[in-house]
């Protein structure tokens, strides 16, 4: 604004009067002219270019300037503005552990996200130039980009449902789980508790022992009646008196529909366990001497033991073992991790896309000319390809990081209550402490203040990459 | 009702509405903050065909109101939707008696600051309903209240157990009158485990611990514990609290007179660990209970298969029931008062919107007087989704069973209906996802044996924020 004020027409004139004459010393009537020519070429009356400059300033100083100064200024006051506390806010917000959480998962995620994205933005830019239904395969990386943050977040919210039935994640978990090692045949089944047995390491062994020759009875609940198999018939009891090598017994569901009947004792409509194994172990020696694998009735018969040796039966917690739940990907440990994958799955199309439209322009004679000198494919991604792209890279990363910082929705809406302390952000930490209960606007601010100045090396980066663009442009 | 049951319910509407793309009901956004409140759309439909009925309760007669023609008051409350509705049914019965102009304005859960910036503002309404004590004491006490007047009052002591009027008291003076209210002591049953498993609805603590027993040896999960809401295990904790420490420890507690390591607090986080410490009990363990929102807890419950019994939160499970499920209220959903963990009986932990008036007029106090009658609460229980306090309310107003179990224990509780701690306490405390209270119940469904370790979190984290 330094531009003469002599150069105004007749002060006068209607400012709104007409196109404004080209002056003489230039010969096309230019608004930005670079370093180096001198004075614009236009004139034009002060008033006039206030006229066109004050709204915008007071919109910019309204909705950006004076919030701006005025979180710096509420920074510095008390929950709610009333009193001046210096920079008490800032000390507790970097000695308050749920803000250094929230730091950490905030490092975690400029670190990762942005890179990913990255990544994965090159290897899909990369391979849609190979294959035939390249814009379809773009448009549909690109599309979760039209879902806003807070719909993905609900979205990804039911794809990490611990249930596999309405998680999608854990019931792939499950599936691949499930189809190498099978479920056990009775999940959750055990004795009674204080039945004369104890737990080890979900195998469940008897307190008593018994001799060969004997007979033994192994009621079992926990599980539902409905739940045994097809074959599962009344229980009958164990024969009275088993040969002298063997130990009989049975093993049944020790239950009725609506209570009733006597716990441990073979009532009428309880049913035997089929297929449930029992193991004799030996008591001196502690090794397996027999086994056996219960009847549709629920008996079994362990054979070839020891006459007048004594044995403790053992139910391996291979029949019991209860099924796979998939993993718990909101759990305390993966719960970021899981919500980085989420904003993947939104940014690495723009990322690509971008990405994309660098590729189109880097020169191919290059990667030819590189290719004639015997390059190989690998050398040319890296020497040639990367290098070239750089810049578009870097503008990819900067936007990201500058979006990772503010990010806020996705970790909100995804994670659970119970693991929002372990998946906290700054952003969403700045919305607990000043509206979502905290109430205190003094130290949420404070937080808003320190998350600008995260931002800024990120901004600067950018504005001066900005300016470089325009000189070369101008040249 | 308190903010937080809109919330639920209201993610519950949500979920219906986005039932194309997701799964019904496993939502757990229940605790996300959103305006507006449809809660009594989905209750509505929980009391089935009897919601039809023409207002104007018959046999509730109304007190004698004086003629305010050309009159007109300004009231404020927290309702839309369906809820607003049915107000506007007790409002033109109100108009049809007086012919006062009443015009209603609805805030949604911002009520309280609403009022407030109304006050400041100089607009201020004349009738407000507001679902947080705290408010009113303070605003009682910066004068910006009416206390009520003696016709006001002896409406109350007509028809209102002295417990519910002493609620509304301060510092001697009566300033509010709770209106609806919310009763978080129902714990709902899938009756046909229960008949599974041969057991009958308990009603102590340890009887609560029995019928777990049976219930996990029949092969069935007990419980199904929302514990990604924090809000649902500060209710498991007052509840257990309340009826072990008794209502006047539970008022120090709220007002933070006691600390929370005090033996008192210990010995109920004790109790409750007896539930939360066996994996067995719990739907999903621990580490499930953790992942499961309220919404899922209930739904879990009344599912086809279930995967639990029993589900505990208040009257307003039923709307998700109701939607979510195909399980009738009734007949495959009932609910027995939480089970009594000390000596207090009768006990009920709530919340509720109580009439507040902001200045002396004629046609304000009449009113509250006659929101305080058992002709007003009769017109909405008819409407469904309400429950009085107001013991002449009569059972035939409400349009189920359900419903008139609840509001009969709501009305027996009288002295010992307690609003909800967490409502009460200062948010920073009683109302931050994932911190304080919430936060700290959270910490010890994780680690159900680390009593003296939650008590001490709990207390740090009162000590952060300052109690009125």
């Amino acid at each position: 604004m330094d531009e003469p004020l002599s150069a105004a027409p007749a002060a006068g004139a209607a400012p709104a009067a007409g196109p404004p004459a080209p002056s003489a010393a230039g010969p096309v009537p230019h608004l930005y002219s670079p370093a180096g020519h001198g004075r614009s070429p236009l004139r034009i009356p002060v008033r006039v270019r206030a006229g066109f400059l004050i709204p915008a300033a007071v919109i910019l100083a309204a909705i950006i300037i004076w919030p701006a100064v005025d979180s710096v200024w509420l920074s510095l006051h008390n929950h709610d503005g009333s009193k001046w506390v210096g920079l008490h806010n800032y000390k507790t917000m970097f000695t308050d552990s749920a803000t250094l959480t929230a730091l950490k998962n905030n490092v975690i995620w400029v670190v990762c996200a942005p890179t990913i994205a990255c990544a994965l933005g090159l290897m899909f830019a990369l391979l849609a130039e190979k294959i035939r239904w390249s814009t379809a395969f773009k448009a549909v990386i690109f599309m979760p980009m039209a879902i806003s943050f807070l719909a993905a977040g609900v979205i990804f919210e039911l794809v990490y449902q611990q249930d596999p039935n309405q998680g999608v994640a854990n019931a792939v978990a499950v599936g691949i789980h499930d189809t190498f090692a099978k479920s056990s045949q009775y999940p959750g089944a055990r004795p009674r508790p204080n039945e004369g047995t104890a737990a080890t390491g979900g195998s469940f062994n008897t307190v008593q022992t018994y001799q060969a020759g004997s007979v033994v009875t192994v009621p079992l609940v926990g599980i539902q009646a409905a739940s045994l198999p097809g074959k599962a018939a009344q229980a009958a009891a164990p024969t009275a008196a088993p040969a002298p090598d063997q130990i009989e017994g049975t093993v049944w569901l020790d239950l009725i529909y609506g209570g009733g009947g006597k716990p441990g004792s073979i009532d009428p409509g309880k049913k035997g366990m089929p297929g449930i194994s029992v193991k004799a172990v030996d008591v001196a020696t502690g090794k397996s001497a027999g086994s056996a694998s219960a009847h549709d009735d629920g008996t079994f018969t362990i054979k070839g033991l020891k006459p007048g040796d004594s044995y403790r039966l053992e139910l391996p917690g291979s029949n019991f073992a209860q099924p796979y739940r998939g993993i718990q990907w909101l759990g305390p440990s993966l719960v970021t991790p899981a919500i980085i994958a989420s904003y993947l799955w939104i940014w690495a199309g723009f990322a690509m896309v971008l990405i994309a439209a660098g590729l189109a322009s880097i020169p191919r004679e290059l990667q030819e000319a590189a290719r004639v000198d015997g390059a190989n494919e690998r050398q040319i991604f890296w020497r040639v390809t990367v290098p070239l792209l750089a810049p578009v890279l870097l503008v990819v990363l900067v936007t990201q990081v500058i979006n990772v910082l503010k990010v806020f929705d996705l970790v909100y809406v995804i994670a659970p209550g119970s693991t929002l302390p372990n998946a906290n952000v700054l952003a969403v930490q700045m919305w607990n402490v000043s509206f979502g209960g905290g109430q205190d606007q003094g130290l949420g601010s404070a937080m808003g203040v320190f998350l600008y100045a995260l931002v800024l090396p990120a901004m600067y980066f950018n504005i001066r990459r900005l300016r470089r663009e325009k000189k070369e442009g101008g040249r | 009702m308190g903010a937080r049951s809109h919330r639920s319910v209201t993610a519950v509407a949500a979920v219906g509405l986005a039932s194309g793309l997701a799964l019904a009901g496993c939502s757990s956004s229940s605790s996300k903050p959103s305006a507006g409140s449809s809660n009594s759309s989905a209750a509505t439909s929980a009391s089935g065909s009897a919601s039809g009925s023409a207002p104007g309760g018959g046999t509730a007669s109304g007190p004698a109101l004086p003629d305010l023609s050309g009159k007109s008051i300004q009231v404020l409350a927290e309702w839309s939707g369906t809820e607003q509705q049915d107000f506007q049914k007790v409002i033109d019965a109100f108009t049809a008696k007086t012919h006062a102009k009443v015009s209603y304005q609805g805030a949604g859960d911002q009520t309280v600051t609403v009022l407030q910036s109304k006050i400041a503002g100089g607009g201020a309404p004349d009738v407000a309903l507001i679902a947080a004590p705290g408010a009113i004491t303070d605003l009682a006490k910066a004068g910006k209240l009416t206390p009520l007047s003696a016709d006001v009052q002896s409406t109350i002591d007509a028809n209102f157990d002295p417990g519910w009027k002493k609620l509304g008291t301060i510092d001697g003076k009566s300033y509010s009158i709770m209106f609806k209210a919310a009763d978080k002591g129902t714990f709902w049953y899938n009756t046909a485990a229960f008949q599974q498993a041969g057991i009958q609805p308990p009603t102590d603590w340890a009887g609560f611990l029995k019928d777990c027993q049976a219930l996990s040896d029949a092969g069935i999960t007990p419980v199904s514990v929302g514990g990604a809401d924090g809000w649902t295990l500060a209710d498991w904790f007052q509840n257990v609290y309340l009826s072990q420490a008794g209502p006047d420890m539970y008022d120090k507690l709220s007002h933070h007179q006691i600390p929370w390591t005090d033996p008192s607090v210990k010995q109920a986080l004790t109790t409750l660990g007896q539930l939360f410490g066996n994996d067995q009990f719990l739907a999903g363990g621990k580490s499930g209970a953790l992942q499961t929102s309220f919404n899922d807890s209930v739904t879990n419950t009344f599912k086809t298969p279930p995967k639990a019994a029993m589900v505990f939160e208040g009257d307003f499970s039923s709307s998700v029931i109701t939607s979510t499920t195909s399980a009738k209220l009734g007949t495959d959903a009932k609910f027995f008062p939480f089970p009594a963990a000390g000596s207090t009986a009768n006990f009920v932990q709530g919340s509720g919107d109580a009439a507040v008036a902001l200045n002396n007029n004629p046609a304000t106090m009449a009113f509250i007087q006659y929101l305080a009658s058992p002709e007003a609460g009769s017109i909405w229980a008819q409407a469904g989704g309400f429950l009085s306090p107001n013991k002449n309310v009569p059972a035939s107003a409400y349009p189920d069973d359900i419903t008139r179990a609840e509001a009969a224990q709501l009305t027996q509780a009288g002295p010992n209906f307690r609003f909800s701690l967490d409502d009460l306490s200062p948010a920073g405390f009683g109302g931050t996802k994932g911190a304080g209270e919430w936060g700290d119940l959270q910490y010890f469904l994780g680690h159900p044996t680390d009593v003296d370790g939650t008590a001490a979190k709990l207390e740090a984290d009162a000590a952060k924020v300052t109690w009125s």
